[in-house]
C-alpha cells in the first residue's frame, strides 16, 4: 500500500525529521491496511453513529459568567504583544 | 499500612481520630519516597510541605458530618487539568503547561475534601496501552519490572497496587483505566460515557473518552464513583439522569443474574492460562447462585479496525489545537506514536477517504451497538478477558504498533458502545503474575455491574493481594 507520508504530515500539521519520515513510511502503510478491513463490510444500509450520548440540544442562558481573565489567558503563551497572542503569519510572507 | 485499609475504614478511622489525614499522607509520600524513582507511576508531585498543610488543614475541619473522603489522599491522571499544577498528558508539547482551570472531576474530589498528592505517568495523550509512549520515563509493573504497567492510566494503577495513593482517576478511551488495572491487581471502572463529566480531562477521542475510578476493591470504586458522577454545565454530554447511591447495597444477593460469556472473547489469541482463570471466576459466580448463558458479538473481530479508524480521527481533530501559541510547546515535540496516530486519523479524514473508511467505520459502530443490544436482553452483564495474554516485556512491542493496537481488542468495543465496565483481579499466573476479569454492564447500569463485582470480591481475596515490591 503506497500512503503519501509527506503530504498527510502537511495536512496534520506536523514538521517531520528526516528519521520521522523513514519510520513513519514504514510503520504508517501496515496499519492501515489492517484496518482497510471494513471497506468490505457489508453496512452501506446502516445509520452512522457519531456519539452515543442520549442528552440533545443542550442550551444555556445567553448571559455573561465569569470566565479566565485576560492575564490568566495569556500566562502560557510564549509570545505576546501588548495583551495579545502572537501568531505564525498566515498570509504568506516569512513565518 | 494505613492505606492497606479501604475507603471506608479510613474514613471512619479519621473520625474516630486512631490516625489522622497526616498519618495518611506521610505514609504516602514516604512510599513514593522509597519505589517511584524505580516505578514512575508519577510525573508531577506537589509540594511535600503543601500537602502536608492541606492533610493538617482536613485534620483541623474534620466533623461528623465531613465527607467520606475527606481527608483522604488521591492521585490524578495527569490527563486532568489541575489550576495552578502543571498538567502535561505525558507530553512534551505541554512539559511547562501550568493550567488557569481545573477539571469538574478534580474540582468535585476538592470539594469532598480529598487531598491531591499529585498527577500520574501515562501514555501521552492516553495514546498507548503500555505507559511506555509516555514523554518522560516508562512505568514499570510493581509485579514483575521487567513487563508493563499497562496503560493508558499506568501510573495510576501503579500507584494504587503500591500504597503510593489511596485511589486514583484514570480516564479510559480504549480501555485505559480496565487494561492497567488488570495489569497491576486492581480494581478499575469505566463508566457509562456522560456518567463522569469530561470537563477538564485532555480529550483524545470525544466520542470515546470517560473519566472512572481506580481503586483497591469494588467497594471504593462505588464510593467514588458517587462523588464524581453527575451532570455537569460545562459538559452537554453529561448525563441528567439522577446519580445512584452505588455504595449502598452493594452486598446484595446475586442469585439469579444472568452473565454472559460472548463466545467471541474467548476465541484464538486468548493466553490460555489467563482463560482457565477467567473460567474459573465464571464458576464462581455460578456457585454464588448466577446463571452463565452463551453469548456472542460476532463484530469483535472488526472491533480494532472500526475502533481505531474512529479514534484515530477524533484524535487528529482534538490534537489540532496544540500548535504552542497560547500554551504548550511546538508540534515538533509529539512523539512519533502521536505522530503516527495523527496522521492516520487524517488520512481517514481525508477527501476520498472519509467515505471509505471513517463513515464505514461509524456504520460499524451502529452494528456493534446492536450487537451488544441484543446480548443484553439475553443476560445481565458480559464476562470477558481484560487483556489477550499477561502483560508484555517492556519494550516487547515498541517496534510493532499493528500489534501494539491489537492487544486491545477485548476493551475498545466497550467505549465504542458507551456502555460501563469494570475490571477486577481474578487470580495469578504459576508466574505469579494478576489476571483480571472484565465485566461490562448496561448503560447506566453501574449499581448492577458494582454489585456484581462485589458479590465475587465478597469471596475471594485476590484483589487484597499484593506486590512483594511494597
Amino acid at each position: 500500500m503506497k500512503i503519501n507520508v509527506s503530504a498527510l504530515a502537511k495536512l496534520a500539521n506536523l514538521n517531520l525529521s528526516d528519521k520521522q519520515l523513514k519510520d513513519l513510511e514504514e510503520s504508517i502503510p501496515g496499519v492501515v491496511e489492517y484496518m482497510d478491513e471494513v471497506k468490505n463490510l457489508d453496512v452501506d444500509s446502516i445509520p452512522e453513529t457519531t456519539r452515543v450520548t442520549e442528552e440533545k440540544n443542550i442550551l444555556r442562558e445567553d448571559e455573561v459568567t465569569e470566565s479566565l481573565s485576560q492575564e490568566e489567558a495569556l500566562k502560557n503563551a510564549k509570545q505576546t504583544h501588548k495583551g495579545f497572542f502572537v501568531v505564525p503569519n498566515v498570509f504568506g510572507g516569512k513565518k | 499500612m494505613l492505606l492497606d485499609k479501604s475507603i471506608k475504614e479510613l474514613a471512619k478511622g479519621l473520625q474516630a481520630k486512631e490516625f489522622t489525614s497526616v498519618d495518611l499522607v506521610n505514609e504516602a509520600l514516604h512510599q513514593i519516597e522509597k519505589l517511584d524513582g524505580n516505578l514512575h507511576s508519577f510525573i508531577t508531585i506537589r509540594e511535600k510541605e503543601d500537602i502536608l498543610k492541606d492533610a493538617a488543614e482536613k485534620d483541623k475541619t474534620r466533623s461528623a458530618s465531613s465527607n467520606i473522603l475527606h481527608g483522604i489522599p488521591f492521585s490524578l491522571k495527569d490527563a486532568y487539568v489541575t489550576k495552578g499544577i502543571k498538567t502535561t498528558s505525558a507530553s512534551k508539547v505541554l512539559d511547562d503547561y501550568i493550567p488557569q482551570y481545573s477539571a469538574t472531576v478534580y474540582k468535585k474530589l476538592q470539594d469532598t475534601g480529598a487531598i491531591l498528592l499529585g498527577k500520574n505517568n501515562m501514555d501521552a495523550w492516553g495514546h498507548g496501552g503500555s505507559t511506555e509512549n509516555t514523554n518522560y520515563t516508562p512505568a514499570k509493573n510493581p509485579w514483575d519490572n521487567s513487563r508493563i504497567a499497562g496503560g493508558s492510566s499506568g501510573g495510576s494503577a501503579v500507584s494504587i497496587a503500591t500504597r503510593m495513593t489511596s485511589f486514583a482517576i484514570g480516564e479510559d478511551t480504549g480501555g485505559s483505566i480496565r487494561n492497567p488495572a488488570a495489569m497491576c491487581n486492581i480494581s478499575g471502572l469505566k463508566v457509562t460515557y456522560g456518567r463522569v463529566s469530561r470537563y477538564g480531562a485532555i480529550a483524545y477521542a470525544s466520542s470515546l473518552d470517560s473519566v472512572g475510578p481506580m481503586a483497591k476493591s469494588v467497594e471504593d470504586l462505588a464510593i467514588i464513583l458517587e462523588q464524581i458522577a453527575g451532570v455537569d454545565e460545562m459538559d452537554g454530554t453529561s448525563s441528567h439522569r439522577p446519580v445512584d447511591t452505588y455504595a449502598n447495597d452493594l452486598e446484595k444477593s446475586i442469585k439469579g443474574k444472568k452473565i454472559g460469556l460472548p463466545k467471541e472473547f474467548f476465541a484464538q489469541g486468548l493466553d490460555e492460562a489467563a482463560k482457565e482463570i477467567i473460567m474459573k471466576a465464571a464458576k464462581q459466580y455460578q456457585d454464588l447462585g448466577a446463571e452463565l448463558v452463551d453469548v456472542s458479538i460476532p463484530f469483535l473481530k472488526y472491533g480494532v479496525s472500526i475502533y481505531y479508524l474512529i479514534a484515530m480521527s477524533e484524535t487528529s481533530s482534538n490534537l489540532a489545537r496544540f500548535d504552542g501559541i497560547r500554551y504548550g510547546n511546538t508540534r515538533d515535540n509529539f512523539s512519533e506514536e502521536t505522530m503516527r496516530r495523527i496522521m492516520i486519523g487524517t488520512y481517514a479524514l481525508s477527501a476520498g477517504y472519509a467515505d471509505k473508511l471513517y463513515k464505514k467505520a461509524q456504520k460499524a459502530r451502529t452494528v456493534l451497538i446492536s450487537e451488544f443490544d441484543k446480548a443484553f436482553t439475553e443476560c445481565d452483564v458480559l464476562l470477558s478477558p481484560v487483556i489477550p495474554g499477561l502483560p508484555r516485556k517492556i519494550g516487547e512491542l515498541i517496534n510493532d504498533p499493528l500489534q501494539n493496537l491489537l492487544e486491545d481488542l477485548y476493551t475498545v468495543t466497550v467505549n465504542l458502545v458507551g456502555i460501563p465496565s469494570l475490571a477486577i483481579p481474578a487470580g495469578f499466573t504459576k508466574e505469579n503474575i494478576p489476571v483480571c476479569m472484565q465485566l461490562m454492564g448496561k448503560k447506566f447500569a453501574e449499581k448492577e455491574l458494582l454489585q456484581i463485582g462485589n458479590a465475587y470480591q465478597m469471596v475471594t481475596d485476590w484483589h487484597k493481594k499484593m506486590p512483594n515490591e511494597k
